[in-house]
């Protein structure tokens, strides 16, 4: 039996808010499965499902803040009987039977979410059987069949879900269903103007400055910088994409990130995690992109096994990713897995990025704003498009030499873009 | 397409792309990238849906043209004749 608990999505959460469940008992998962919606400081995460086997019970109250650790689910491996339990209910909460009705008025807008029915009868709730009870359905007859998250925007909107046909199973009311709605008339954003759920950019800044100081008290941080030329890149990118369609085309930021995780998976001491046991070399490169969100913050989630990707490939993870991580929601194993971070400067800006690693990786590596330099080539000095290129890395695991391997493997990918 | 009409599609999709940006807050001299924080990625997506919705294909050494709102719609106005 395996208790699924708030996994740790990343150095800088300490807790998170369950919001919506996409499991219930009885459900069989497998791994990688999406079971759950946590808010966190960067905005609602899906969370991704470690094991394989049978959702026994649900143990955590939408709308609770847990700290990483807390057991959100019990899930029964494959083949295994069900704990000795009394209560032989939970097969689906949902469809329950309907308790005695209490006096119901027809028209009531729903109450807040997750709070006790009104109904004045004591709730027989002081001796729970071992797990807490599935958070609370619909109460049938009073309220349509509805996803906990479109009950807390319907009840954030004042939106009356009675008055809502669901497109759900069993016609119930989703999400996307309150949203169709609308937003309300003139409701003040709470928070700072984000259009990323959940999102709250002055926790972001107080977990930012958490991950940041612990990895400059931690992390023994070496620098290694090299000016690349980058113009044969930027040749063969300007030729290929003058003739593609705009959707097709390819960001030099996609070589970075290609030829940085290629690089990486030669250099293993600096492609890793850096745990309780000390550093973990990983065999495949977890590339995260540090994503800067306008309005302030920084996201850095990852692309998994990178090094493995085609240039289009790579590029369509980086949109898909960039989308999701301002706007949209990213999985947990994309704020967990990373191996190392890739850190861009764009188009414009300052010409280095000496960033701070951030745990429990051990390197990260900053590419600064591409720019025309002086540059010697055989006896001449030209006019050549280049990039600094500047590896942060962590002198617990590795030292200078490879730091410096590691970066002229980039140099070496970047002068033969179309093998990328 | 009037001028009017290609600015409001030109800040309807630029809004898209970038949610939090408010169509009203953008200067007709906004600078995309140094002012809106319009990066290379939002760019890109900006010049594929213009593209998607009006079947001007603006290739990369044209992107200085649409950097602010008064530049893309005199750069759209000409391309849409043409």
């Amino acid at each position: 039996m395996g208790v699924f608990a708030m996994p740790s999505l990343g150095a800088d959460m300490e807790s998170g808010k369950l919001v919506e469940w996409m499991i219930k008992p009885g459900d069989t998962v497998k791994r990688g499965d999406v079971v759950a919606v946590v808010e966190t400081q960067k905005g609602a995460i899906e969370i991704e499902c470690f094991e394989e086997g049978t959702v026994e019970s649900l143990d955590a109250e939408l709308e609770a803040t847990l700290p990483v650790g807390a057991p959100l689910a019990t899930i029964l491996a494959p083949g295994e009987a069900a704990a000795a339990k009394p209560a032989p209910k939970a097969e689906t909460p949902a469809a329950a039977p309907p308790a005695p009705e209490p006096k119901h008025e027809p028209k009531a807008a729903p109450e807040p979410v997750a709070e006790a029915p009104p109904a004045p009868a004591p709730v027989p709730a002081p001796t729970p059987p071992a797990a807490a009870p599935p958070a609370p359905a619909a109460r049938p007859g009073e309220a349509p069949a509805a996803s906990p998250a479109a009950r807390v925007l319907a009840t954030e909107r004042g939106v009356d879900l009675a008055t809502l046909a669901g497109s759900g199973p069993g016609g119930a009311i989703l999400l996307a269903d309150v949203e169709a709605v609308g937003a309300p008339p003139a409701a003040a954003a709470p928070r700072a103007a984000t259009a990323k759920p959940g999102l709250d950019l002055e926790a972001m800044r107080t977990a930012i400055a958490s991950a940041m100081a612990r990895a400059k008290r931690e992390i023994p941080h070496y620098y290694l910088s090299l000016t690349i030329d980058l113009q044969p890149a930027a040749n063969w990118l300007a030729e290929t994409n003058a003739a593609r369609d705009p959707h097709s085309r390819i960001l030099m930021g996609a070589l970075f990130v290609k030829a940085a995780a290629r690089a990486a998976a030669n250099v293993p001491e600096i492609n890793g995690q850096f745990g309780a046991d000390g550093f973990m070399a990983s065999r495949s490169v977890h590339a995260g992109l540090a994503v800067a969100l306008r309005g302030g913050g920084l996201i850095a989630p990852a692309i998994h096994d990178a090094e493995t990707l085609s240039l289009d490939d790579t590029m369509a993870a980086m949109r898909d990713l960039v989308a999701r991580t301002r706007t949209g929601r990213l999985r947990s194993s994309e704020m967990s897995d990373g191996t190392i971070t890739i850190s861009s400067m764009g188009d414009t800006g300052a010409d280095t990025i000496a960033a701070v690693i951030y745990p429990p990786q051990v390197a990260i590596v900053g590419f600064g704003a591409p720019a025309e330099r002086p540059w010697v080539v055989g006896d001449a000095v030209l006019p050549r498009t280049t990039v600094t290129v500047t590896l942060s890395a962590d002198h617990r695991v590795s030292d200078g030499r490879s730091g410096a391997k590691f970066l002229a493997e980039i140099d070496k990918l970047l002068q033969c873009p179309e093998d990328l | 397409m009037t001028d009017a009409e290609i600015r409001q599609a030109f800040l309807e999709e630029l809004t898209k792309v970038a949610p939090d940006i408010d169509a009203d807050d953008v200067g007709a001299d906004d600078h995309l990238q140094d002012e809106l924080e319009i990066d290379s990625m939002d760019f890109l997506n900006l010049v594929s849906a213009l593209h998607t919705r009006l079947g001007v294909n603006i290739p990369e050494s044209d992107y200085p043209k649409i950097a602010t709102l008064n530049l893309a719609a005199a750069y759209l106005a000409a391309r849409l004749e043409g």
